[in-house]
């Protein structure tokens, strides 16, 4: 087992802890810790620029930063092929986690990494001319049951209620929720409810907007959607005075 | 020639990415003025003592960026501040990363509409860019953008917009 975590932790946080002594090869690329001095523009650098040929650097064909990812095609990947991912994803939780609440936790968090990215993707998406930022907590709730749940599930959400009691309290209901379409939760396990992976995802697109919130999955089943899933958000009490101010 | 600060502030007011440039047209007008500076076509002017205040003047524009944000909608927050002849001008994302362009605002007035124009399409690009980057799964929110790639990219849109 130990062998696989060491699999997983990855050399991201390396990555950005260049040091004042490393200068970059060809004059391109920041450093933080020299700041702007360290990707000025040189004699060499400027002459690559103005010229046409844009191959003597950048020989990576496959770099992402060529592709076009705003096109629209082909964007769905086979359903079996997520589930397949997805059953590993839970079992690897699973195999290290202590309990229910914190198998939930871990799958919370990989949902969130991929929220923070896709919120920003769906909102580049959509194009910049008939877009706007989302800036109220009804309008970005809104724009997370629509647009940004057809994105990834290929469909709206179900419901979208505010809660009668609390303050603050918002649910999405989903009658049948993409990524545990495939899942039954053995009755030892309780009140587990995978779709945790999902208000991940939610949490993590409301969080970087700026809208601070805890996400969480509850089963709810009816008659005729045993996987109904409420997500229920709730936000931070400091996101109501900032709403009240700007009203 | 105007020259430019190109500076992305993470979600915690953290410097993920600096460049410093100016435009790459030849120049007409600077023919009198800098003529051993400017023998690199591409290569910021900013005067020594107002380099060394750029990224003050970008974070203390962030105060103003900060309260507009929730005012409007819109992503380009156009010019929002100005200090001794540096234009700022801001980009917001929805995931709050904010681009701030800084530059001294030489031989203009006459086509500022224009100018703000420009600086809105080079936001959307470089928006498109760090979009780019940010799926990256090695990279994590409020990292800063060490790569050589990107650098090259951004520099090639300020080459092709200014």
């Amino acid at each position: 087992m130990s062998n696989d975590n060491d699999i997983i932790l990855s050399s991201a946080t390396s990555m950005s802890t260049l040091t004042i002594n490393e200068v970059s090869k060809d004059g391109f690329g920041y450093n933080p810790s020299v700041g702007p001095q360290s990707n000025i523009i040189t004699p060499e650098a400027s002459t690559f620029l103005l010229s046409s040929k844009k191959s003597i650097i950048t020989n990576n064909p496959n770099s992402i930063y060529d592709k076009n990812i705003i096109n629209k095609k082909n964007l769905e990947i086979s359903l079996s092929s997520l589930a397949f991912l997805f059953c590993e994803m839970v079992n690897w939780c699973h195999s290290n986690s202590k309990g229910i609440q914190d198998l939930e936790t871990r799958l919370n968090g990989l949902g969130y990494q991929v929220g923070q990215r896709y919120i920003e993707l769906i909102k580049l998406r959509e194009g910049f001319k008939t877009n706007k930022r989302e800036v109220k907590i009804v309008e970005i709730l809104q724009f997370i049951h629509g647009t940004f749940w057809k994105a990834i599930f290929g469909k709206t959400a179900n419901e979208l209620e505010k809660s009668q009691d609390v303050l603050n309290e918002y649910m999405i209901t989903d009658n049948v929720p993409l990524m545990s379409k495939f899942i039954s939760i053995p009755k030892e396990y309780g009140e587990l409810n995978c779709s945790a992976f999902m208000a991940g995802i939610i949490e993590g697109a409301l969080d970087s907007s700026a809208f601070f919130a805890n996400v969480t999955a509850h089963s709810v089943p009816i008659t005729g959607y045993p996987l109904r899933t409420v997500f229920l958000i709730k936000f931070d009490d400091s996101l109501s005075i900032r709403e009240s101010l700007r009203s | 020639m105007s020259s430019y600060y190109l500076t992305i502030i993470g979600t915690r007011d953290n410097p993920l990415y600096e460049v410093e440039f100016s435009s790459f047209k030849p120049n007409s007008s600077s023919t009198s003025s800098s003529a051993s500076a400017s023998s690199i076509p591409g290569r910021a002017q900013f005067a020594p003592d107002v380099r060394e205040i750029l990224p003050f003047i970008a974070n203390s524009s962030l105060d103003i960026i900060d309260d507009s944000q929730w005012s409007t909608s819109n992503f380009n927050l156009g010019r929002v501040d100005s200090f001794y002849g540096l234009v700022v001008n801001a980009f917001i994302t929805q995931g709050n990363v904010k681009f701030v362009l800084c530059y001294d605002n030489v031989g203009s007035g006459t086509n500022s509409k224009y100018d703000d124009n420009l600086i809105r399409q080079f936001f959307i690009d470089v928006n498109d860019l760090y979009v780019k980057c940010l799926l990256n799964p090695f990279y994590r929110v409020n990292d800063a953008i060490v790569s050589p790639e990107f650098d090259i990219k951004v520099k090639l849109l300020a080459r092709k917009y200014f």
